[in-house]
């Protein structure tokens, strides 16, 4: 009888939770490892250390999405989750995500106040159907990265990067190298597939859009989804189709010495402000430019693309409100900062993974003292009208994969792009009509173009 | 009932509680729940809505979908009978009582315990166009053709062929079992064959196959079983779950992965889980019915 009450007590140790600091103690899931992961504990360190009546505990973990998405079905998320932001469009439509428009108001702020604390376009990523679902943690933006040796190599000025698409084919066509016994390639100036993380980004470069007005997809019948694709083809055909596959082989992975642009195989490549980490890590004195990306329609100058991490808090998360202190504490700086030591809150984190911060103001050391030499440069691209960003539907992840297959399909030249074009418009538009007929049956439809609607 | 009787019941069903618990709570209703939402609209973090055959009717007309079925079939096609054929002659090789034979089962077997993402990543290496050893090894062989040779993974015509490939470096679990099969022959059947003056592919066609042939069934269920599920190799080794290059690869498990996990349409997931199901039924029972004559259980 007595050992019967030995296991049970055990048992009930076993579930007390209560710490034994009286603190409450929140969860926060992210995505970063290494050296992004460590500035991020840096954060957490700096905030746990700020006041005493909450204990944020940093767990870094890969799939976090999937991970945040199983654990809010089971009702046991963590407080805070570290997302991509177009996880933000497919949860909110889920209900899986607490808006965090009544912190907003409790501090003081009208949601548009807090709006205009950030450059536009990130402030417009967060906030979905008029509410904000979660708050920037660090931006990225992109731009053209030139490898200014070869340039020189190849006869062209190394401070006088591509301006438009032209440009750019034709500065590729010279920064070209073959084998002249062989014709093998040996250095192609561009490759549409390097790094193939923005294809999906093309068609709008070119001025299509993936969403119309009236909350359609749009991309089938856009001809300048058209050029940008039969843009994509034409350097299949210029270089060769088994040439390039045979070139490409040889490419190591992007965080390695034997990236192709860090090896100097592909002489530019549409990269975002993480690039000059890597860098600096794998090819430390490459010669390189950062210029804004080529325009592609007339008058578009900065083009760039806009991606944003984001802090979440998931439905059912057993600490809200101190999730919220946690975010708004990453999303506040220390203006009188003098030294790095002193940085708060984003500007530590953005100047521990190098990033500009995604907030208007920033401290005069962080602008200053910044460890990016281009920084400046990603900074104005968010602030630039072409920036773009990802359009905010629930289904995107699927729109992106259909886009994806259509480059896919178009660069090996297994497809014609107007029939991958319709075959896309076709599978997403019966995907999103889908998508609304579950969001009506749960009464959660809703249309684009309700106010503070830009998708 | 006596109070002993109900005693030894109770104890039976406590002895047994651990597995019939797994059963019903990992299995059993996980099994039923997946039925029950093919007919929902659900997506894990909302409570599914009944929404009928939607999911299935829908899967009729999804092209991707039976893109997904032919990718996989043309891939168990490949596969399949190259692995039957491969693991048989390796046993039989084995079989052959000469020595170092446990040495040689033991380097037979042991890719099988290589767990299958280190597998993928070698292989990865293998298959690459420009520095992969089997590029320098058939490459000579294409150019005394003409051609050039080919990119494998990266090239979707040769995609498929390469996993199939691949898949043979994991024979070993079906060579052991084929092995324990031909051990099991009866000896004194191949002298008597021998003394009626049968020949080495005699023995092997008249007294080797029929012998083993419940085996052999075995395998082949297996493997049907095996490779219309084919996941984490894929996955690794082309960079997601969409199939790369150009959806060559896109196997039913993988169209599956996504549709789940990233689109969120688990009601959707489950109906094609349990599409898959039937499909694995039906090729099951296609199986036993075309073997029937020809597998023998001794006598």
């Amino acid at each position: 009888m007595k050992w019967r009450w030995a296991w049970l007590s055990l048992l009930l140790i076993g579930c007390d939770r209560t710490p034994p600091d009286h603190k409450v103690h929140i969860t926060y899931w992210e995505k970063w490892s290494g050296a992004e992961a460590a500035a991020m504990q840096a954060v957490v360190d700096a905030f746990n250390r700020s006041q005493d009546r909450i204990v944020v505990e940093f767990l870094s973990t890969s799939s976090v999405d999937r991970k945040t998405l199983v654990a809010t079905a089971g009702g046991d998320p963590p407080d805070v989750a570290g997302l991509w932001v177009p996880n933000i469009y497919s949860f909110a439509d889920r209900d899986a995500l607490m808006p965090l428009d009544d912190f907003i108001r409790a501090e003081g702020y009208t949601l548009d106040e807090w709006a205009a604390r950030y450059a536009p376009v990130y402030a417009d990523m967060v906030r979905y159907r008029g509410r904000f679902y979660g708050l920037p943690a660090t931006p990225a933006t992109t731009a053209l990265h030139w490898n200014k040796r070869l340039f020189r190599e190849a006869g062209l000025d190394p401070d006088r990067p591509p301006r438009t698409v032209a440009e750019l084919d034709e500065f590729a066509e010279r920064l070209t190298k073959r084998d002249p016994r062989t014709g093998a390639i040996v250095q192609l100036g561009f490759l549409p597939q390097e790094p193939g993380w923005f294809s999906w980004a093309f068609p709008q470069w070119f001025g299509a859009k993936y969403v119309d007005e009236s909350g359609e997809i749009a991309i089938g019948h856009s001809p300048a989804a058209r050029t940008a694709y039969e843009w994509v083809a034409r350097y299949t055909r210029r270089y060769g189709l088994n040439e390039v596959r045979t070139f490409v082989a040889g490419f190591g992975g992007f965080a390695s010495s034997q990236n192709p642009f860090m090896a100097g195989k592909v002489a530019m490549v549409l990269q975002g402000v993480w690039m000059d980490n890597f860098i600096n890590q794998f090819a430390p004195g490459l010669e390189y430019g950062v210029a804004p990306w080529p325009a592609a329609q007339h008058g578009q100058e900065n083009f760039t693309v806009a991606d944003l991490d984001v802090l979440v808090i998931p439905r059912g998360a057993k600490h809200p409100r101190e999730a919220w202190e946690f975010i708004k504490y990453v999303n506040s700086i220390n203006p009188y900062a003098q030294r790095s030591e002193e940085l708060q809150g984003m500007e530590l984190l953005c100047y521990l993974q190098k990033k500009q911060s995604p907030l208007r103001q920033w401290s005069p050391f962080f602008e200053r003292h910044h460890p990016h030499r281009y920084i400046a440069l990603f900074r104005a691209l968010g602030d630039s009208p072409n920036a773009i960003h990802y359009p905010k539907i629930g289904i995107w992840q699927e729109y992106r994969r259909e886009l994806d297959s259509v480059f896919e399909s178009v660069r090996l030249l297994a497809r014609s792009p107007e029939e991958a074009l319709a075959f896309c418009q076709q599978r997403v538009a019966d995907s999103w009509r889908w998508h609304r007929r579950s969001l009506e049956r749960r009464g959660a439809l809703w249309t684009i173009g309700t106010p503070g609607e830009h998708p | 009932m006596t109070v002993a009787e109900r005693r030894n019941l109770r104890n039976g069903l406590l002895f047994c509680a651990p597995w019939l618990i797994g059963l019903s709570v990992f299995t059993a209703y996980p099994v039923g729940a997946s039925l029950f939402y093919s007919f929902c609209d659900y997506s894990v973090l909302q409570a599914p809505v009944w929404c009928g055959m939607e999911n299935y009717k829908r899967m009729m007309r999804d092209t991707v979908f039976w893109l997904s079925l032919k990718n996989t079939l043309v891939y168990a096609l490949l596969s399949l009978p190259a692995g039957m054929v491969v693991a048989l002659s390796l046993a039989l090789l084995l079989d052959t009582g000469a020595r170092g034979m446990a040495f040689f089962r033991a380097v037979f077997y042991l890719p099988s315990i290589v767990p299958l993402v280190a597998s993928a990543m070698l292989w990865l290496w293998i298959f690459n166009g420009k520095f992969g050893l089997l590029n320098w090894v058939v490459g000579p062989v294409f150019r005394f053709f003409g051609a050039s040779p080919p990119a494998w993974l990266g090239d979707p015509a040769w995609a498929k062929p390469a996993l199939a490939l691949m898949s043979l470096w994991g024979v070993g679990n079906s060579m052991v079992i084929y092995l324990a099969g031909l051990q099991n022959v009866p000896r004194e059947l191949y002298e008597a064959a021998e003394i009626d003056g049968a020949r080495v592919w005699q023995r092997f066609w008249h007294v080797t196959l029929p012998m083993i042939s419940p085996v052999i069934y075995f395998n082949l269920i297996m493997g049907i079983i095996g490779t219309l599920q084919v996941f984490t190799q894929v996955f690794v080794m082309t960079g997601g779950a969409d199939g790369a290059p150009a959806r060559s690869t896109l196997f039913y498990a993988l169209y599956l992965f996504s549709v789940a996990f990233y689109d969120l349409r688990m009601g959707y997931a489950s109906a094609m889980a349990w599409v898959l199901f039937l499909i694995i039924v039906a090729l099951t029972w296609a199986a036993t019915r075309l073997t029937e004559k020809r597998v023998h259980y001794g006598t």
